[in-house]
């Protein structure tokens, strides 16, 4: 049985705490009037970067004369800043609990696809792989509270949530069979009721295996798993389409939620490489080898090629064919956010790829820890990117709003992990595959 | 590789009581043998339909293109149809031998020579199509990037098409290493144990010297194991490339972005079920049902299951999203294909790939052999209709109204589609009598782990080798008359079990026939025969596999030969003559 260390615990109410202070600073520190907005743009331009902001400056001016409609361009603009700044503490929220959550939903689609498969390696690693689903009961309520907040217009992330705006774009009323708050309620309710049905009843049939004298939950548990990845195959696109997609309405690719899932399984993988190096470094998975850390590792090496493939596939599709209503997308992403666009690219493929590609490598646990944080990080960048620009647009910056949502369920996440993790034996007794698994050898 | 130790709860990959020695008969066999008249016939038929697709290419290409059923609107139907058809067909050996072993899944040994060699051959027909849909395909040679007369005039990089050259080009290159790095060890076994001259001299050829040193294999599995990393995104990249044909473009129902991954999983959904029509076939004329057993179809059926419902996962997608996007001609290119004059094709395409391969979520028939091969063949017409309706019902009608057209194919498109089928079973069927189908020296590798016997063995807890009793020993364990008076016996005995199943000789009314004419029959092995009382060629046609061995046994010399050389069937053919 695995005990929480105190530390540990003590270190994710830290950041917890800490989380809790820096999204409190996010939500205080949003301007309520577009005066204070547009107050706080011209100081923070002020303190940074003076240089670029008239040049900036210039050329907007350029284009609101082109428009020809200066006088009612000006408060538009404010209005715009003043909701891209509201956004901004929302969003921060947002990402992060979206970010933790995928987490937790990637190893699911994991372990569902191990179960499946029959995997001979990776049944002494299903009770760490459980700990860490385990999240998606709090990390999915969180999610839902964020939408149904959302739909309560207490923030403008989803901008087809604005009947105002709705009612001037012909576009989104086009979509608004699809796009409508009760329905998209609706859906969500039914993505995560059923993940978590299915995390719960696995969950429940593998702990009764341990028990049994035979293999029959063993086998229901392999058909719950087949089933459920049919569900994930379809819910997971449409969530991705309702949740990420959705925040540019205007905007639409049929790859997004196979993108979306790449992104979560890269990111679930490697966080059960890193939980199951630290329990291993403490002792508490005797029987796991290097080479299971070494088949981990091939799959964030591998996965993270695929998740290239993926990003590469969609932007360059769009960017090749250039037609004007999908190409706004990448037109934002590169003008403002140009760094952390292809940052993350280095981060999430070029490091790995150069790091993770060594055989030996693969089985040096502070190796797949850094690759795995590094890893982590470029995921997290790339829902940031997915989301950032169409809530904050231009506005965004990577400070106390953003870290404090990452400490927080950061911290929620490694308390609630952990304390999944002490309430059954870290290694299943009665897997038909476990002795193949112990005597795994690579 | 993994470790020996397998689960109980696994099924057996080599069924029967095959130890090494009988892996190495069983896929020989079909080499050293000789091909019955169905395969004649067949590879006659093959063969006619190829020659038929060589005219209507030389048709085309002295005429011109304008002997296709092509217009001005639709300038790309059966050409890239068959093209993205064959080149999806060859995907699924790569995948196999690929995939499946950076997986490592261990049925794919019984399968995985066949599937390159089907990959081969189907990008080589894949590879026709490029060339002969040009206007000018002499000049062919110009999308080759080379340094030339008019001042280095070089090829654009950005054409979605010079990559498709480059990509076929690679992964046509790299199977063939692959799949011949694999064949090495085979090709040793087939010459270690020609007979015939010629076959030795060949053999010795292809096998490139191979000897199984320790060092030798430790390289082999090195480099399949790069080769197999390398050619996982080759065959991800290649099938995008081919996707990116039409992806890039600006057509409605072709721009995109789920093409690349949709085109893959579409390219092992047609080729596993290619794999599956032909391996169904292979096992039951090369008599491998041991090797390529029932669970081998049912795990490639579940393959086939699965990419075609990421297939049907991405054709909802396609449409959802065409809805969502509120393009009117995106919205429009969908509703044409649903209810335009191609609505039958996309009925077909959907029914054949989205609703066929969910039958195969029940067991039965998922393990129905029968079945698995209709599905398969079913399959294949849905994909060959789902290239036909992307590319033919999005160029048909597309922006101006103006420009809507029809299509309908030629005699010389459906010739040259013949053709490259003739051409791809001309192929396959001489490679099916001069390869090793199977990869043997992979099959040996789990045959311990995995085969039927050693499994038993395991689960009796008996040792999985037991050294031959010598005579020393027998005598040792007992007195040696003694021993020897019931060694003697018991010959004795099996001489009159074996003598009463084939019939005794009686040299009053029968007459002796030179047994010697039968191949692989000695004067030594004559000899031996004629001791234990066998002197016709109606005794020995009557042997079947149990007299074999019970021949084996007594003689105790050259075991496994008479059933290879097939002494019964030869001795039948003689004794006919001879009446």
């Amino acid at each position: 049985m695995y005990t929480f260390s105190n530390r540990l615990k003590i270190g994710s109410l830290v950041l917890m705490a800490l989380g809790l202070l820096g999204m409190g600073i996010g939500f205080i520190s949003a301007p309520s009037t577009v005066e204070e907005a547009q107050a706080m743009v011209a100081t923070s331009h002020d303190d940074g970067h003076g240089g670029g902001h008239e040049a900036a400056d210039a050329s907007h001016g350029a284009a609101a004369d082109a428009h020809g409609e200066e006088a009612g361009h000006g408060t538009d603009h404010g209005e715009h800043l003043l909701h891209q700044l509201q956004n901004r503490p929302w969003s921060a929220v947002y990402i992060a609990a979206f970010f933790f959550f995928m987490l937790a939903l990637g190893v699911l689609a994991f372990y569902a696809i191990q179960r499946a498969a029959q995997a001979g390696w990776s049944p002494l690693l299903f009770r760490v792989m459980e700990g860490i689903t385990s999240y998606i009961v709090p990390g999915g309520i969180v999610i839902f509270v964020i939408l149904v907040l959302s739909v309560m217009h207490m923030n403008h992330l989803f901008v087809w949530m604005d009947a105002e705006t709705v009612a001037e774009d012909a576009l989104l009323q086009g979509k608004a069979g699809y796009l409508n708050p009760t329905f998209f309620l609706i859906r969500a309710a039914f993505f995560l009721g059923g993940w978590i049905a299915y995390r719960e009843i696995s969950r429940r049939l593998s702990l009764a295996q341990d028990k049994s004298d035979d293999n029959s939950n063993f086998i229901k548990n392999f058909k719950w798993s087949a089933g459920f990845l049919v569900f994930y195959l379809v819910t997971e696109s449409m969530m991705s389409w309702d949740w990420i997609m959705s925040l540019d309405p205007h905007w639409f690719s049929t790859l997004f939620g196979w993108y979306v899932f790449a992104s979560m399984f890269v990111s679930g993988i490697t966080t059960i490489a890193l939980v199951t190096i630290y329990l291993k470094s403490r002792g508490y998975l005797p029987d796991v080898n290097n080479s299971h850390i070494h088949d981990l590792a091939k799959f964030m090496f591998g996965i993270s090629i695929f998740w290239t493939y993926l990003w590469f596939g969609q932007f360059m599709l769009i960017w090749y064919a250039n037609i004007p209503e999908e190409v706004t997308y990448f037109v934002t992403r590169i003008e403002d956010f140009k760094l952390p666009f292809f940052g993350m690219v280095v981060m999430n493929f070029i490091f790995p790829l150069l790091v993770l590609m060594n055989s030996d490598y693969k089985r040096v646990n502070w190796f797949v820890v850094m690759t795995g944080i590094v890893v982590l990080v470029g995921h997290y960048l790339d829902v940031y990117i997915m989301i950032t620009p169409a809530t904050v647009g231009d506005q965004w910056y990577i400070g106390i709003p953003e870290i404090g949502a990452v400490l927080f369920f950061a911290g929620a996440f490694i308390f609630w992990v952990f304390r999944a993790l002490t309430k059954a034996p870290l290694q299943p007794e009665r897997n038909p595959f476990l002795e193949e698994s112990r005597q795994f050898h690579y | 590789m993994a470790s020996h130790y397998e689960a109980p709860i696994r099924k057996p990959l080599v069924l029967g009581d095959k130890g090494y020695h009988e892996v190495s008969v069983d896929i020989a066999a079909p080499v050293e043998g000789r091909a019955n008249k169905q395969w004649w016939i067949v590879f006659s038929i093959a063969l006619v339909a190829f020659l038929w697709g060589v005219g209507c290419i030389i048709y085309t290409i002295s005429t011109g293109i304008g002997t296709w059923g092509l217009n001005r609107t639709v300038n790309w139907a059966w050409d890239i149809t068959n093209f993205v058809w064959w080149v999806g067909i060859g995907h699924a050996g790569t995948l196999i031998s690929a995939v499946l072993l950076l997986f490592r899944q261990k049925w794919r040994m019984a399968i995985n020579r066949s599937a390159e060699a089907m990959t081969i051959f189907s990008v080589i027909q894949a590879g026709l199509f490029p060339i002969i849909h040009m206007g000018r395909p002499w000049l062919a040679y110009w999308v080759v990037p080379i340094p030339n007369a008019y001042g280095s005039l070089w090829v654009n990089f950005n054409s979605p098409l010079l990559w498709d050259v480059f990509a076929i080009s690679t992964y046509l290159s790299v199977s063939l290493v692959f799949w011949w790095t694999g064949l090495l060890p085979d090709f040793a076994m087939i010459r270690d144990r020609a007979v015939k001259p010629f076959q030795k001299k060949i053999y010795s050829l292809v096998s490139f010297g191979w000897s199984g040193r320790a060092k030798d294999w430790q390289r082999f599995e090195e480099v399949s194991l790069v080769l197999a990393g390398l050619a996982t995104p080759l065959v991800l990249s290649v099938h995008t490339i081919v996707s990116f044909d039409f992806a890039t473009s600006v057509i409605p129902g072709w721009h995109t972005t789920i093409f690349p991954p949709y085109f893959v999983a579409g390219a092992i959904f047609s080729g596993f079920a290619m794999v599956q029509t032909l391996l169904i076939i292979m096992r039951k004329v090369c008599n491998l049902e041991a090797y390529i057993t029932v669970q081998h179809i049912e795990l490639m059926n579940i393959v086939i299951m699965i990419t075609g419902s990421i297939v049907g996962c991405a054709y909802i997608t396609e449409l959802v999203i065409a809805w969502y996007s509120g393009v009117e001609y995106e919205q429009y290119a969908f509703l044409n294909r649903a209810t335009g004059p191609y609505w039958w094709s996309y009925l077909l395409m959907m029914t054949c790939n989205v609703v066929s391969p969910q039958v195969m979520w029940f067991k039965k028939i998922r393990t129905s052999i029968l079945i698995s091969f209709i599905i398969s063949i079913v399959v294949n017409i849905g994909m060959w209709f789902e290239r036909f309706v992307i590319i033919v019902t999005s160029l048909h009608r597309d922006y101006l109204p103006s420009s809507w057209t029809m299509f309908s194919p030629s005699f010389v498109d459906i010739g040259i589609f013949i053709g490259t089928i003739g051409f791809f079973f001309v192929l396959f069927l001489l490679y099916s009598r001069t390869f090793p189908v199977i990869a043997q020296a992979e099959v040996k590798s789990i045959l311990k782990s995995s085969g039927e016997r050693y499994k038993k063995l395991r689960e009796a807890g008996k040792p999985l080798y037991e050294m031959p009793k010598t005579l020393a020993e027998i005598s040792a364990a007992g007195s040696v008359e003694e021993n020897s008076e019931r060694a003697a016996a018991s010959r004795e005995n099996q001489v009159n079990t074996l003598l009463d199943r084939l019939g005794t000789f009686d040299p009053i009314t029968d007459k002796a026939d030179d047994l010697k004419r039968i191949k692989g029959i000695g004067p030594q092995m004559e000899r031996a025969l004629n001791q234990l009382g066998i002197y016709t060629f109606a005794q020995v046609s009557r042997m079947t596999e149990e007299e074999y061995n019970m021949l084996d046994e007594i003689t105790g010399s050259f075991p496994g030969r008479a059933q290879r050389d097939d002494w019964a069937g030869q001795a039948q053919v003689l004794n006919a003559k001879k009446q």
